[in-house]
């Protein structure tokens, strides 16, 4: 194992956070490709400062980050093919902008988890708070636990896995993607949503406006087992299928650049 | 944008001011303009009073000591002309009071006689309640009040960012639920129907401290418990009364509630164990009193729930 020393003063680069009153952590121990520090004692600047470094600068492929302790923001921002692992919870916003890691939480999240994800893999062991996966674009996003309200707000695309229950106002104004809910749904479910597909094996409290149930179909079952397969989670239980009813917005009158800006 | 805060332990006392001081100072990035606490020592004989006799940012100036010492002589005044025997009177501002009592008449009528002294407010009345609030992060507040000594059953606490009101006590939580002894709220969110309740509950003899819509939130508990209900089905009510987005955690001689408005719009995460609960706007809060990973969960819409001393 080798430190990567301790520097002070740093002034980063300008791909994202930069932290001129920030001192790099003298924890962090580097295995070849691997690294690992703990970040008990380290502030939200010190811990993403430190990750960039290594996945950036270093060429580190895998980051351990131990005791993150419920700070917020944490690894915000990653634009490249890399494997974080918390061991830990994270607080607020974590993971949000991401666009090609894969994150495991061995823990639970705050609100906001992989906020405008554009791609990649997050999977959290436990629960999760409220806007988990906000406006999503792409990837997965898997919770083994329940989730608060508003789950999957305005997502635009990729995939929304929760293994326990959701609150009010999941998938709201959803334009694209897919959410599968195993556990009960909460009031208002789909409300107003524009596109995409929400499963939900358990019960559902009320139906949002313009979300109507679904006709199930061969393309529904082969990407339900083929998520469940790639990340492990057993045999999907039976779900029912809800889409959007496409009253509430009518895309007949769109123009066509308008068409665009909803569908995409 | 606020963060309030409670714990509870339900097997005795323990150090719920510095507690409470490090779950606020975490959040301190919600409101750095005024900190409070609502805390409960050990219950006796005599009644606590909490009062102020003018703002921290109107303490100085010519004249005003004078006028300070003057009030405060006044309130002991009163006091005594009530049939209140004063055991002490302490202050560590110069303008924030602690006084004890012994006192038997209607708590009513004598926040209302000290309240028509020129400046006073009266911030709590009860036989373990002390609600202590002023300008600064919690750390401030804390050390000016020497909180951290503070021991007690359980407690609730509140950063403010002002952002609808001024940027002092009045507007600063927690409120208590006048004129009921030891009950006080603490607040996030917006209320859209605060000047219809206000009006309400002030045709019902009500008073209120403040602008503040978080104050209705107590006045109205106190309301309904006047008429009998539990803290819970009183908090279960005010779902369907107060309109808009909010949080809330209340507290009183030996519960401390917590409910969330049908939106669940307000955050709020819970951690239960058999001897603590802790309650905070973020888990970073409940994470500096608890210093290990637990499991946490964020209440749903509509939620309300109470645990006892």
């Amino acid at each position: 194992m080798a430190g990567v020393g301790s520097r002070s003063g740093v002034s980063y680069d300008a791909r994202g956070l930069v932290e001129p009153h920030a001192d790099m952590p003298d924890n962090v121990e580097v295995d070849g490709g691997r690294a690992r520090f703990d970040a008990a004692d380290l502030t939200i600047r010190q811990i993403n400062m430190a990750l960039r470094k290594l996945i950036y600068d270093d060429g580190i492929t895998d980051v351990t980050i131990l005791n993150p302790a419920s700070k917020h923001s944490l690894a915000v921002g990653i634009l490249k093919r890399c494997r974080i692992h918390f061991e830990g919870s994270p607080g607020w916003f974590a993971c949000g902008l991401i666009d090609g890691p894969e994150v495991t939480i061995n823990g639970r999240v705050g609100w906001s988890v992989a906020e405008n994800m554009m791609s990649g893999v997050v999977t959290i062991e436990r629960s999760a708070g409220s806007l988990t996966g906000a406006a999503i674009r792409g990837g997965d996003l898997i919770v083994k636990g329940d989730v608060g309200a508003r789950t999957g707000i305005d997502q635009k695309g990729g995939t929304i896995i929760v293994l326990g229950d959701v609150g009010i106002n999941t998938g709201f104004m959803m334009q694209r993607g897919r959410q599968i809910i195993c556990g009960n749904a909460g009031v208002n479910l789909g409300d107003s949503m524009y596109d995409g597909e929400i499963y939900v094996a358990g019960t559902v409290a009320s139906l949002g406006v313009d979300c109507v149930p679904g006709e199930w179909n061969d393309a529904d079952t082969e990407l339900i087992e083929r998520k469940f397969r790639i990340h492990g989670l057993g045999v999907p239980p039976e779900f029912q299928k809800f889409v959007c009813g496409k009253v509430l917005h009518n895309y007949d009158q769109l123009e066509p650049s308008e068409r665009k800006l909803v569908i995409h | 944008m606020c963060g309030i805060a409670g714990v509870i332990h339900r097997d005795g006392t323990a150090d719920i001011g510095a507690e409470l001081t490090a779950m606020l100072q975490s959040m301190k990035h919600r409101g750095p303009d005024s900190t409070g606490y609502a805390v409960y020592g050990p219950a006796d004989d005599l009644v606590v009073i909490r009062f102020v006799l003018a703002e921290p940012n109107k303490s100085t100036g010519i004249g005003m000591a004078e006028r300070l010492e003057r009030n405060r002589a006044e309130v002991e005044s009163r006091l005594a002309k009530i049939g209140a025997e004063v055991a002490t009177v302490t202050s560590e501002t110069g303008y924030a009071f602690r006084a004890t009592i012994r006192y038997g008449g209607d708590l009513k009528a004598l926040a209302d006689y000290l309240e028509d002294v020129p400046g006073c407010e009266v911030l709590s009345l009860g036989s373990s309640l002390e609600i202590i609030k002023d300008l600064g992060d919690a750390s401030t507040v804390s050390d000016q009040y020497n909180l951290g000594s503070f021991r007690g059953t359980h407690g609730i606490g509140h950063v403010r960012m002002a952002t609808e009101s001024e940027v002092d006590l009045a507007s600063a939580h927690p409120y208590w639920a006048y004129p009921f002894a030891d009950v006080a709220v603490v607040h996030n969110g917006q209320l859209t129907n605060y000047h219809q309740w206000r009006r309400r509950l002030e045709q019902h003899g009500h008073r209120f401290q403040s602008e503040c819509d978080s104050e209705i939130i107590a006045v109205y508990l106190a309301e309904y418990m006047s008429r009998g209900l539990t803290l819970e089905t009183s908090m279960k009510h005010s779902l369907d009364d107060l309109d808009g987005v909010f949080t809330y955690v209340c507290v009183t001689g030996n519960q401390l509630g917590v409910a969330k408005d049908e939106m669940a719009a307000k955050p709020l995460v819970l951690f239960e164990s058999e001897p603590l609960v802790a309650v905070a706007t973020e888990e970073v809060a409940i994470r500096s009193l608890v210093k290990r990973e637990v499991e946490t969960r964020d209440p749903y819409e509509r939620e309300v729930l109470v645990w006892q001393v």
